[in-house]
């Protein structure tokens, strides 16, 4: 079991690079045939759920980064099953589901290659045990997600919308990262699974604090917590099975998983159960009121996915036995009945033409099995027996209760959220099957079995869950909650809870809610909302920031080489000069040198050549003047042992006036930019930039090192790297890695070349 | 350009450079040359074909677009910086093959691997630059 984590990554990789060529080969039963490779995975992980139950946990590591004591840690313990296969799980049901939601469509190759990019960050994510590790896998499911929502490129608000999401993760990847290293640097180990042992020497650290805020951020941005929130709904654009897989069921849960893993080590800092419990309630309370006003049937899963995050964040915040408890349970939960009604929206705006519930009705005839799906699984979130969503909402109220202090108000809030919850259940379930059949965009009737299955499955595997509870829900939440908790807890879990306040609260929250279906249009018209301040302060910033950009460009790349000369010349000029004479005071050589007489006359030749080309009227003169300098420089080399300086010297040279020549009737005649003012001031730059690269030659030769590394080289050369070229070896064995950078360099450079050029391919085939 | 000595000059020429260059290639880990400089030789007889025909011949010259010269030579270079990888030394460890060829000892290694990538990026790039820098607008 230990190796074979990573295989089980490796596995996952290779279905990227798969995934295309399936598509290729199956056209559209691809997805049915690459299915198959989250479920196996899923079933070979849950293999081993009897021993990770009794508490063993698996591990592998190796060596990855062995300089800064970073390695590539995989560990299976409760809640990286629990999460891993909830993740593969749902990703062959997602893929079954797209089976019947993409077929046809363009670019499905890259679709399903970038989905299993996203499986293996989520696995990844979910078995890391090493904060590096888990960080490289958290960012990857940003960047894969940015792929997935922006799948339909040709449209400007997908692409906003996976920006947003993008930019928005993206910035809490970089608190999350400066909070892991902080918390690294507290514990001293970069393994999560040591730093439980050492939470004591966390808190005693004064870098807690801020690595808490910063985790916490992360987290909330991932996981859509107000006043993150914002990019969540507007990621709707993406395609269904995008917004059912990554958007209810996994990837936003990446926030919460951290949460949860972080909790033993972090959870008895003060700042934590203020902080996450007043975060992830105000967002389970405002984002459920927020959902009752959308129109839209995705955005208003969204608004009641956030506040479904809010409650998972909320009770990992109490932090208690009986609250992580039902934060598992909540999480199972909810990936169930969320998946499956994000798919039913699905279904429905594929074969209705429409999602927005104002003009969906009367359904149930034409989408018989949809319905069913989308009835079964709003029972389990509205909370009503015998479901597991049920069974999730009773260990809410119970967490609630068992709370330490301000009992009164945080089982208002969850009794606000599971009310709202219930109303946004009946009215997804009942507005587009119920009432009178509307004018639909396209004459709806029931998708192929690839659109029903996977909601009904998932649905129904609520119904089970929430039967067998006391069995194989306390099975499936226990071990997790035991991790998440640092410490065996009672996990049973019960369909009935016997007579008291959690009963009493259910029934309550039943009928309130029933009451606040009935008035949901009128409470819809409160004009009390949650706002999307967020998200026009992103706008403005964003806009804001274009803006300026091009204002900046405008100034300072007006577009004339001979601005872009002068600044660069001027500016390394100003900084050269400065360096040497302000800081480190600069001083002659000491001995000098006997100088040959051919080389005074070369040197004269040279500098006659330059003055020459400073001083002519004609640019063909100019260039070939610079040439005679340059040549003259390669000459010096040769006398002074540089051959290989020389000849590069020599080509540049060759190459230079090639090319000018070339374009030379593309160039302004000479004279036109050309007053007095302006030769003054571009030679007093020419001379500033003459005057620095002396100085530095000047220094260079001034400073005698106690030992040089040319000495090494050169004693070197021929036993280390088989050969005699001292320069040679350096570029392409000593120092071979910044060749490799230079030429990757030359190599993005030619693509902005290209890119500059507008030259495409076809032109290059015309002939 | 229509000058037929040029012409005939740069036919002739030409091999003998792009002959020059490989040499320069090959020698240059024990005598100076190398994968720079070679990769400039190139380009410069590039240039010159271009000087005597036009431009459009020396492109077709290339056969391929150069940055597909380009891409293959970071990737030659990026490869030839594995094998030493698979007997478990550090990313970019040279390893050297012996030859005997005709009784000759012949050693070869990664870093003549490498030093034909830098050739081909070196090619590549000043290709573009000299050939497509001066395209003619539209």
């Amino acid at each position: 079991m230990t190796e074979s984590l990573f295989i089980v990554l490796a596995v996952l990789i290779v279905a990227v690079a798969l995934a295309p060529i399936v598509v290729r080969i199956a056209q559209d039963r691809a997805p049915y045939l690459l299915s198959l490779i989250p479920f196996s995975l899923a079933a070979f992980l849950l293999l081993s759920w009897r021993q990770v139950d009794s508490g063993e946990v698996f591990g592998y590591s190796f060596s990855w980064v062995s300089g800064l004591d970073i390695s590539a840690t995989w560990r299976l313990d409760g809640l990286s099953l629990m999460f891993a296969s909830l993740v593969l799980g749902m990703g062959g049901l997602v893929l079954v589901y797209a089976r019947g939601y993409m077929a046809g469509m363009a670019d499905n190759g890259k679709f399903y290659a970038y989905l299993f990019l996203f499986m293996t960050a989520m696995v990844g994510l979910a078995l890391s045990d090493n904060v590096i590790t888990l960080f490289v896998f958290w960012e990857l499911t940003s960047v894969s997600s940015y792929m997935l929502i922006g799948h339909k490129h040709g449209d400007e608000s997908s692409r906003n919308s996976a920006l947003q999401a993008l930019i928005v993760t993206g910035a809490g990847g970089l608190a999350l990262l400066g909070g892991l290293v902080m918390l690294a640097t507290a514990a001293g180990t970069w393994q999560i699974s040591e730093m439980a042992a050492r939470a004591d020497a966390i808190a005693a650290s004064s870098l807690a604090i801020p690595a808490l805020v910063l985790v916490a951020a992360g987290a909330f941005a991932k996981s859509a917590q107000a006043p993150f929130h914002f990019w969540l709904p507007n990621a709707m654009s993406a395609p269904t099975p995008v917004s059912a897989y990554l958007h209810s069921a996994t990837m936003v849960k990446a926030g919460v998983f951290l949460l949860a893993r972080l909790h033993p080590t972090l959870g008895e800092l003060w700042l934590w159960t203020p902080l996450l419990a007043t975060v992830g309630g105000i967002t389970m309370v405002a984002a459920a009121w927020q959902a009752l006003r959308e129109t839209d049937l995705k955005r208003m899963l969204a608004y009641s996915t956030v506040s479904a995050l809010g409650t998972m964040v909320f009770l990992i915040g109490l932090g208690h036995p009986s609250a992580i408890k039902a934060a598992v349970t909540f999480l199972i939960a909810h990936a169930l009945y969320k998946g499956a009604l994000f798919m039913v929206a699905g279904s429905i705006d594929h074969e209705a033409g429409t999602r927005d519930l104002r003009l969906l009705g009367g359904l149930r005839r034409a989408m018989p099995l949809t319905a069913a799906g989308a009835g079964i699984a709003a029972i389990s979130m509205a909370g009503i027996p015998p479901m597991f969503g049920y069974v999730g909402k009773e260990t809410l109220f119970a967490a609630a209760l068992d709370a330490d202090r301000f009992v009164v108000i945080l089982v208002i809030a969850a009794l606000a959220a599971a009310v709202l919850n219930f109303a946004i259940a009946a009215i997804v379930s009942l507005k587009p099957f119920f009432g009178d059949a509307s004018e639909t965009p396209k004459p709806a009737h029931e998708g192929s079995p690839a659109l029903w299955t996977p909601p009904l499955l998932l649905a129904l595997l609520g119904v089970v869950l929430g039967v067998a509870s006391p069995w194989i829900g306390s099975m499936i939440v226990g071990a997790a909650s035991d991790t998440t908790a640092g410490q065996d807890i009672k996990t049973e879990l019960e369909l009935w809870p016997g007579f008291g306040s959690v009963l009493a609260l259910s029934v309550g929250a039943i009928a309130l809610g029933a009451g606040a279906y009935m008035i949901s249009s009128s409470l819809a018209r409160v004009p009390l909302h949650l706002g999307n301040g967020g998200d026009g302060i992103f706008r403005r910033l964003n806009s804001g920031l274009q803006r300026g950009s091009v204002a900046l460009t405008r100034s300072v790349q007006n577009g004339q080489m001979s601005w872009y000369i002068s600044v660069i010349v001027a500016f390394g000029a100003t900084l050269i000069l400065t360096a040497m004479f302000a800081r480190d005071g600069f001083r002659w050589p000491a001995d000098t040198v006997a100088v040959r007489p051919y080389e005074v006359v070369i040197a004269i030749g040279v500098l006659l050549a330059a003055v020459m080309a400073a001083l002519t009227r004609s640019r063909l003169r100019a260039i070939a003047a610079l040439g005679a300098s340059g040549y003259g420089i390669a000459t010096l080399f040769v006398i002074y042992g540089a051959p290989d300086l020389a000849m590069t010297q020599i080509l540049v040279e060759t190459l230079l006036v090639l090319l000018l020549v070339s374009v030379f009737r593309f160039l302004p005649t000479t004279g036109e930019n050309s007053s007095p003012r302006r030769r003054g001031k571009d030679a007093l730059i020419a001379i500033a930039g003459g005057v620095a690269v002396s100085v530095v030659a000047l220094a260079a030769i001034a400073a005698t090192p106690a030992s040089s590394i040319s000495d090494f080289f050169g004693a070197n050369s021929k036993t280390e790297a088989e050969g005699s070229n001292v320069v040679n070896t350096i570029l392409v064995d000593f120092r071979a890695l910044d060749t490799l950078g230079e030429i990757a360099v030359l190599a993005v450079a030619a693509i902005g070349v290209i890119a500059l050029l507008r030259f495409t391919p076809r032109r290059w085939g015309d002939k | 350009m229509n000058s037929v000595l040029l012409m005939t000059t740069a036919r002739l020429l030409i091999s003998i450079l792009l002959l020059f260059a490989i040499f320069l290639l090959v020698r240059g880990h024990n005598a100076p040359g190398g994968g720079f400089i070679a990769g400039l030789v190139v380009a410069s007889a590039v240039g010159l074909y271009a000087l005597a025909f036009d431009i459009r011949s020396a492109r077709s010259l290339l056969r391929v677009h150069p940055r597909t010269i380009i891409a293959v030579g970071l990737l030659v270079a990026v490869l030839s910086a594995l094998p030493g990888m698979f007997s478990g030394d550090p990313f970019m460890t040279g390893i050297w093959v012996d030859f005997s060829v005709g009784g000759e000892s012949v050693k070869l290694g990664t870093p003549l691997l490498f030093d034909l990538g830098v050739f081909l990026v070196v090619v590549g790039m000043a290709t573009i630059a000299l050939l497509w820098l001066a395209e003619e607008e539209g």
